[in-house]
């Protein structure tokens, strides 16, 4: 029970990264790679300005305006000098790594200091005492508090997100990645609204980074390596959990879901055995999958039709 | 108005591909005005809007819109003055939004992107009886994804956002060239009543000499990046459509004269 909801509380977090990997693949449909270096960025501002002594609130907002910058950097290289958008990410990512390391000073830095979860688990606590029954079963109340306050932050940056991308602003971010070329008939600029987009985009990337390490108690230089899969795992697996639907806020929901979901399964796949070591393979090949397996589905479909009579 | 002095633009230069696609190309549109624009394949037509639109560097020349030198604006800013219609009828609109916000997004041409809500203070209503004037039933589809709609459909709904915002001047790209028979008849009759209640200085191009025969007040042929016609009055108003096409078969002889006797003075100095 106790592990079920640590899963649930991580899987929530993953959710942050669904949202930020929504906007880059499906509404630029752009596998943005800068998710790699963003998420360990979030991580790393986070956890120096703990190890600093700068609140929790500050440390996750700087860590999140880090991932912004970085997203940005690599729409204005696609943009400005007409980078393959792949290779600005690559690029990015690559520079992040050394950026990181230099941020954090060591591969591996823990938060020793309250961070933005503490009072949700010391509320919990106090609420419900040290440990709570759950449907028979005894669990930590700490963890509740954990839930309790990765509902929220999801719950509001997704809100958040689902009601931008219904302003003007958020809609012509749409319109760049649908019609790129309809946009600027229509008087705007497509290369602001793409750095503009693979800034947010990269901004809930580094949240999830940040509230990531303040929940592992760490921050580490190799955390980032196949964030962009997991991230692309949530969305596609939510989008298949939803249908093909057309409202925004069904395929964000389905995006979350995806993400806490796929953090189930994998919990699910190492309690019965699965090698952690062989993880980001099964990750990959899952995603393959998923992106490749309808067609593939459907061309069999047809050949099988062939042979048919007319 | 509309005035376009000493325009050049050359594509590929210094390459076996040169292609002079606009060879000091003066022309001036009144505002208000309709002209047609023909011409062979590469002559400079489809560039000659591409060049008002802002799709590329000039070489040469400068373009005004009123007392506006555009020349060395970007094409999203040229945008507020400019409505467009291209000739693939799915480039005009973006599919994943709906119909609303497509129009939405055309209402706002060439304003800042702001926080507000898109479709908040939408004039619906409005929307609804110019979508119900196209005639295909329209005006109940404002909330589905404009990507479910038919080339004409999405076509007609481009050439409305097109001049929502009455710009100075409203280019159509082949704007039919891609449609059905059906769809195209409806779209020249939209345009017909559309560019009639406009103010903007309207500038077609087509491959439809029937088109070209029957709307606009103005017809110029380009032929090898030059004006090689250049019709108004009464004089474009008993244009014929054989006429037309007679003058094409004269600017392929043109054509034809001119590698002819260039192959001739070569054989001669071998």
């Amino acid at each position: 029970m106790s592990l079920l909801i640590a899963t649930l509380a991580i899987g929530l977090v993953f959710g942050v990264l669904a949202l930020g990997i929504y906007l880059s693949f499906r509404v630029y449909q752009l596998p943005d790679i800068t998710a790699d270096g963003s998420f360990p960025l979030g991580a790393a501002i986070t956890a120096r300005l703990l190890g600093d002594g700068v609140d929790p609130v500050t440390a996750t907002i700087a860590g999140m305006t880090g991932g912004a910058l970085a997203g940005a950097i690599t729409g204005a290289i696609h943009v400005h000098f007409k980078v393959n958008a792949l290779l600005s990410g690559i690029l990015v990512m690559t520079a992040l790594y050394s950026v990181n390391l230099r941020i954090m000073g060591a591969s591996n830095v823990p938060i020793k200091a309250n961070t933005i979860f503490t009072p949700f688990e010391q509320g919990a606590t106090a609420w419900f005492g040290q440990e709570t029954s759950i449907l028979g079963r005894s669990v930590p109340s700490s963890d509740l508090g954990l839930l309790l306050a990765t509902t929220i932050v999801v719950g509001v940056a997704g809100i958040l997100l689902v009601l931008f991308l219904k302003t003007e602003l958020g809609a012509a971010m749409r319109a760049t990645g649908d019609n790129a070329r309809m946009l600027r008939a229509l008087g705007t600029s497509t290369d602001r609204m793409t750095i503009l987009g693979l800034a947010l985009s990269n901004a809930l990337v580094a949240l999830s980074g940040s509230l990531f390490a303040q929940m592992q108690s760490f921050a580490d230089a190799q955390m980032g390596i196949g964030v962009i899969v997991l991230g692309l795992a949530s969305v596609i697996l939510g989008q298949s959990l939803i249908g093909p639907v057309r409202s925004i806020a069904l395929a964000i929901i389905g995006a979350v879901m995806g993400a806490v979901l796929f953090r189930l399964l994998v919990a699910i796949a190492i309690r019965m055995g699965l090698d952690a070591n062989d993880l980001k393979l099964v990750t990959a090949v899952v995603v393959l999958a998923a992106i490749v397996g309808p067609t593939w589905l459907k061309s069999m479909g047809r050949k099988r039709g062939k042979h048919a009579p007319a | 108005m509309l005035r376009l002095d000493s325009v050049c633009k050359t594509f590929n230069p210094g390459t076996a591909n040169e292609v002079r696609a606009l060879a000091n190309v003066t022309i001036q549109l009144a505002p208000g005005s309709f002209t047609v624009v023909i011409g062979t394949n590469g002559s400079g037509k489809s560039t000659l809007q591409g060049a008002i639109s802002g799709a590329f560097d000039l070489d040469r020349g400068s373009i005004m819109v009123d007392d506006a030198d555009i020349t060395r604006w970007p094409e999203h800013r040229r945008a507020h003055l400019i409505g467009r219609v291209f000739q693939d009828p799915f480039a005009g609109t973006a599919p994943g939004l709906t119909v609303a916000e497509n129009l939405a997004l055309a209402s706002k041409r060439g304003k800042w992107r702001t926080l507000a809500p898109l479709l908040r203070g939408a004039r619906r209503g409005e929307w609804k009886d110019l979508l119900a004037q196209i005639g295909l039933g329209l005006e109940n589809r404002l909330d589905d994804p404009i990507g479910l709609l038919s080339g004409g459909q999405r076509q007609s709904i481009t050439l409305l956002m097109a001049t929502l915002t009455s710009p100075k001047v409203l280019l159509l790209d082949e704007h039919t060239a891609a449609l059905d028979p059906r769809s195209a008849e409806l779209v020249i009759s939209l345009t017909t009543r559309l560019v009639a209640h406009s103010s903007a200085t309207t500038v077609m191009v087509t491959h439809s000499m029937q088109q070209a025969a029957t709307l606009g007040d103005r017809l110029i042929a380009m032929h090898r990046g030059k004006v090689y016609l250049d019709v108004s009055g009464v004089e474009k108003q008993h244009l014929t459509e054989s006429e037309l096409l007679a003058l094409f078969s004269q600017m392929r002889r043109d054509d034809r004269f001119d590698d002819d006797a260039c192959a001739l003075v070569a054989a001669q100095y071998r």
